[in-house]
């Protein structure tokens, strides 16, 4: 553990994957933590079903900005209905734990991913 | 795996301060071979309380004070507690009103909290953008009910110097018994207690290059309190409790080393503050300096960076071996923006990318570079990854 950090969490925060917002998205999410602030704008490419491209630009803390990529990553290439099951728990143990106060990062990016996908159902 | 450790560029002293070798040297005997309790009359208890009679004497003697006022307690917490609750609980009968300000350290505002829950009125001052209270605001405050008015010397955040001696005379023109904060100004600026005019001053050891455990409160000649650490006769029976003798000799030990270097050692760390403050604000867009147009401790500089995340700031740069912290809210354990950029009136995205560079002795010009240095693609970076997720960032 580098100064105590989960080196998931350290890799995603160092080298973001992902940063950006899709010029030709067809699904995307603004979600706000209000506790802390954190905001997270994801953006997709949703293509027969699949989630075909992700991106996602994030103001807040270490925790938020390796969530946020860690869940780009953990979308690409996945079903719709597969990329309903993720949980934030699922998250946080991706990310190698979470201290509990930095539980809410995987809390706002699991948000982030639903209201996309539900954006995106509603659309159709 | 074993990690290379980083060089460490510690730019935190604000929040603790690493220990003065000849410090650790003078207190270490007090934990091994003079291990005397001070109350004992053999002659280790003895050799105990004359070490202890010394370092009051070194710390009573950088306040301008006699050592007689000086009580030491745990820390600066605890000498906070002791002043603002020792003087309610001493002066209840003849008033219940107390006049706090809305920047002070949590230690005083749980004091203050504590009392209110206790029936007390609590008065607490606005600041001005600039991080300032105004005598003008106490003066209107004041009433025939008020028995105490406790406000900080230094912000701790900010590092913004406030009026106490004129403060401190209104209050007392009116019989008010006054206490400052100065754990943060001890040491960094002159604390005399009869120039700043107070009945009650607290300082802390870990702020000064002492050990931390330790800390001091100055109670005027004449002042009442009643004690919260009960039972036993030390201090006066003002504060009961076996000395921790070693820390108390270290805390006069750094208590010397802080008047005796403080003429030189302020403007060199004031020119290296205001080195980075320049080179920061120069090298990076969108950058404001919290506080700088009011006075200011030679150490401290708040800085806000436009479209960056504090906390995330502070963890990028503690992974290139730099320390620092930050008022914005998720850091360490709390969720809560500071007290006292809110307080400031301080918008929530000028908030949020909040970090506090406090400078100390061991800090160099290199270091100062190297953090000049290194500011500017992490701002960038952190931009990046931000930049479209709020609107008009």
């Amino acid at each position: 553990m580098e100064r105590g950090y989960s080196p998931i969490v350290i890799d995603h925060f160092r080298n973001p994957r992902n940063v950006g917002e899709l010029a030709d998205a067809n699904a995307q999410a603004s979600v706000t933590n209000p506790v802390c602030g954190d905001v997270l704008k994801l953006t997709l490419k949703i293509v027969e079903g699949h989630i075909a491209d992700a991106q996602f630009k994030t103001l807040g803390c270490e925790a938020a900005i390796a969530a946020s990529s860690l869940l780009t990553e953990m979308i690409k290439g996945k079903g719709l209905l597969e990329a309903q099951t993720i949980t934030p728990e699922m998250i946080t143990t991706a990310l190698g734990g979470l201290p509990k106060v930095k539980l809410h990062a995987s809390a706002l990016v699991e948000e982030g991913l639903k209201r996309a996908l539900d954006e995106y159902a509603r659309r159709r | 795996m074993p990690m290379q450790p980083t060089p460490l560029i510690y730019c935190d002293h604000n929040a603790t301060t690493p220990l003065h070798p000849e410090v650790w040297t003078a207190m270490r005997p007090f934990l091994l071979e003079s291990f005397g309790n001070p109350s004992s009359l053999h002659t280790e208890g003895q050799q105990a309380r004359e070490a202890v009679e010394e370092a009051r004497a070194h710390v009573a003697q950088l306040l301008g004070a006699a050592p007689e006022e000086i009580v030491f307690t745990s820390g600066g917490t605890e000498a906070d507690n002791l002043a603002i609750l020792g003087a309610a609980f001493a002066r209840r009968e003849r008033g219940r009103h107390i006049i706090t300000s809305g920047i002070e350290h949590p230690a005083v505002l749980g004091s203050c909290r504590f009392l209110e829950e206790d029936g007390f009125r609590i008065t607490r001052l606005p600041v001005s953008p600039a991080g300032v209270f105004a005598p003008d605001d106490l003066a209107r405050a004041l009433t025939d009910d008020t028995i105490l008015v406790t406000l900080m010397h230094a912000n701790n955040e900010i590092g913004t110097i406030q009026p106490i001696r004129e403060c401190a005379a209104l209050a007392r023109s009116r019989g008010v018994l006054v206490h400052t904060d100065a754990v943060q100004s001890v040491g960094k600026v002159p604390t005399s207690v009869d120039a700043l005019g107070v009945d009650l001053l607290s300082l802390s050891g870990h702020k000064l290059y002492g050990p931390k455990g330790i800390g001091a409160l100055y109670v005027r000649r004449g002042v009442t309190l009643a004690s919260i650490v009960t039972g036993g006769p030390q201090e006066e029976g003002l504060r009961g409790g076996t000395e921790h003798v070693a820390a108390i000799v270290g805390l006069g030990l750094a208590a010397q080393f802080a008047g005796r270097d403080m003429p030189a050692e302020m403007p060199r760390v004031a020119a290296l503050r205001d080195h980075l403050e320049r080179g920061v604000l120069t090298a990076i867009p969108d950058v404001w300096a919290n506080g700088a147009e009011a006075p200011r401790l030679p150490t401290t500089a708040n800085l806000s960076f436009q479209g960056v995340d504090g906390q995330s700031l502070v963890v990028a740069l503690d992974l290139k071996g730099v320390a620092t912290s930050t008022g914005s809210a998720c850091s360490s354990g709390s969720l809560e923006p500071s007290h006292v950029l809110i307080a400031m009136g301080m918008p929530a995205e000028r908030l949020r990318g909040a970090v506090r560079f406090s400078l100390g002795r061991g800090n160099t010009r290199e270091e100062v570079e190297k953090l000049i240095h290194i500011l500017p693609p992490i701002v960038a970076r952190l931009r990046q990854h931000s930049n479209g997720s709020v609107r008009g960032v």
